[in-house]
């Protein structure tokens, strides 16, 4: 008794900071959603809907379309670093794949602003190259930035999580599978990416939640119309003080994300039990 | 077979070179910005060379020395207190019978687990409040907030991670139960902590969205003097910017396998 009480003192220090600085802002910024004007109504939501509902479904399509790819392409080299027969093009794919891992948000809309402009690098390899000439350009900082970005920075973090769980399997099936002749592919598809699909299914939730929460990059690479629902809510009240439809719009990107939270923490509770 | 091999290596190599493109590409550009004293299209490269604002980034007066003094400070203060909370509740929950442990764990994920904006928009409604928006230690705050899943679940994890009957054997020759956390299980777990330090370290030197509702403009971290610069159309400043936020991050993508183990690693959230 005396031991539970010591370990319940030695969290709550570190408890308490989540709940006064998360909970307690994140239930402010859900009642302030329903406040217009001192009384309770549903004026914001309203609002929100009529200025940002095409931003609503930019916003859930750019994420999605990310989470997808960065899927696709985490199977593909994870797959490739279990089932590669060349060690040196297995050492070579794993030496690469990880750079952009730790690059902030921030500093990737930066380089890929630059890269990805009409008239920037990527482009002006293309005209040299004799690819493209100067009038064909174009600049992809409009959706396509939003998803290349968010792929670039994502993948390898997905990639790490799902190589590591492809690693850790039972190699018994897959040489069984090999010594019957499956292909590659098949043996993927059919044993490899059902017995990581609980890895696969926390890295791609853990990015969605993120990348619905990312500001930097939006703000960096299209903050036009159409733009993220960050982006707004920063736009909301930087130029108009308003934490209505702020918290309002801030509630709808949390009820995108809750389906996918929820899925995530049922995943951690059976894993756990 | 050899024939084989070699046809195999046209694929391949396309591919790798490819992935090398998508991925260096961007940060060759990145580079290139940084020492760009002109440049402007249909040119593929600058058309000239020079460390000219790297001059004006550095010199006394500017602003990026600010910036980078900030970031260091609050990044710094931002480990100190997630350690000073993460090592008791780490220890706690690997070695502590407490009640729904589970919970306790997932309490820590929750800020990582919904979208953090409104809650920043709202902590800073209620900093202003009380004075706290604008400082340093407003800003701490949040990043602490933020970076408590990192230190408590790999605090935990490097504490799970060092045998427990040593501990044991300690207090059996009649050490106290802190002399025995603190001589043998907090040295035993030090390379652990180091690595939760780092991360929470460079969670607090990337963070833009918290800092840029709490405290801007009166406290200027890197990332936000790269969003003014950048905003500005200045890309070389951004750039300069960018390059010193980017040298953390990848020294620590290559060294992190050497203070993460595996046997610390495949205990994270358990």
């Amino acid at each position: 008794m005396k031991q539970r009480l010591l370990a319940v003192l030695l969290v709550l220090p570190a408890l308490a900071m989540i709940i006064v600085f998360f909970i307690v802002p994140l239930l402010a910024s859900i009642i302030g959603a329903f406040e217009v004007e001192g009384a309770f109504g549903l004026g914001n939501f309203s609002k929100s809907f009529e200025l940002y509902s095409s931003d609503m479904i930019f916003t859930a399509l750019i994420v999605s379309a990310s989470t997808l790819l960065i899927g696709v392409f985490s199977i593909a080299i994870g797959g490739y670093l279990t089932l590669g027969e060349n060690p040196l093009a297995v050492a070579v794919l794993r030496w690469l794949y990880r750079w952009p891992m730790f690059i902030p948000f921030i500093v990737v809309g930066q380089i890929l602003r630059t890269f990805l402009a009409k008239n920037g690098l990527m482009n002006n390899i293309l005209v040299s190259a004799g690819l493209l000439t100067p009038l064909q350009t174009v600049g992809f900082l409009d959706w396509r930035g939003i998803v290349i970005a968010f792929v670039w920075k994502q993948t390898p973090f997905v990639t790490l999580l799902v190589s590591g769980a492809m690693a850790s399997l039972d190699r018994g099936t897959i040489e069984a599978a090999r010594n019957l002749g499956a292909s590659r592919l098949r043996i993927l598809v059919e044993i490899i990416v059902p017995q990581v699909a609980p890895t696969i299914l926390v890295g791609l939730i853990l990015s969605f939640v993120t990348m619905m929460s990312v500001l930097s990059v939006p703000l960096m690479i299209n903050a036009q119309s159409p733009t993220m629902l960050t982006a707004d809510i920063a736009f909301r009240i930087n130029a108009h003080g308003d934490y209505g439809v702020a918290n309002a719009l801030g509630l709808i990107s949390l009820v995108m994300t809750a389906g996918v939270a929820f899925l995530y923490l049922r995943q951690t509770v059976k894993e756990r039990s | 077979m050899t024939t084989r091999i070699d046809l195999w290596w046209l694929p391949r190599a396309v591919l790798l070179g490819l992935l090398a493109f998508i991925i260096f590409g961007p940060l060759t550009n990145l580079l290139l910005w940084t020492v760009a004293e002109k440049w402007y299209f249909p040119h593929m490269l600058p058309l000239d060379y020079g460390f000219g604002f790297w001059q004006r980034v550095f010199s006394p007066r500017g602003n990026a020395m600010v910036s980078l003094g900030s970031s260091i400070v609050i990044a710094s203060l931002t480990v100190v207190v997630s350690l000073a909370l993460a090592i008791p509740a780490g220890y706690a929950l690997s070695r502590l019978r407490l009640p729904f442990r589970g919970l306790f764990l997932l309490a820590f994920l929750i800020p990582q687990a919904f979208p953090n904006l409104p809650v920043y928009v709202n902590i800073a409604r209620f900093f202003y409040q009380i004075g706290l928006n604008g400082t340093i230690a407003g800003v701490v705050l949040v990043h602490v907030t933020h970076g408590l899943v990192y230190a408590v679940w790999i605090a935990t994890a490097a504490f799970s991670a060092v045998d427990v009957d040593l501990e044991e054997a300690a207090r059996s020759i009649g050490a106290g139960p802190f002399r025995a956390f603190r001589d043998i299980t907090l040295p035993l777990a030090a390379p652990g902590l180091l690595a939760s330090a780092i991360f929470v370290f460079l969670e607090s030197l990337d963070e833009f969205t918290g800092t840029y509702f709490v405290g801007a403009p009166d406290v200027t971290t890197l990332p936000l003097l790269l969003y003014t610069a950048s905003s500005g159309g200045n890309y070389q400043i951004a750039s300069i910017t960018a390059l010193l936020l980017l040298i953390p991050s990848i020294g620590f993508m290559l060294v992190v396998e050497r203070f993460l183990r595996a046997d610390v690693l495949s205990k994270v959230g358990h």
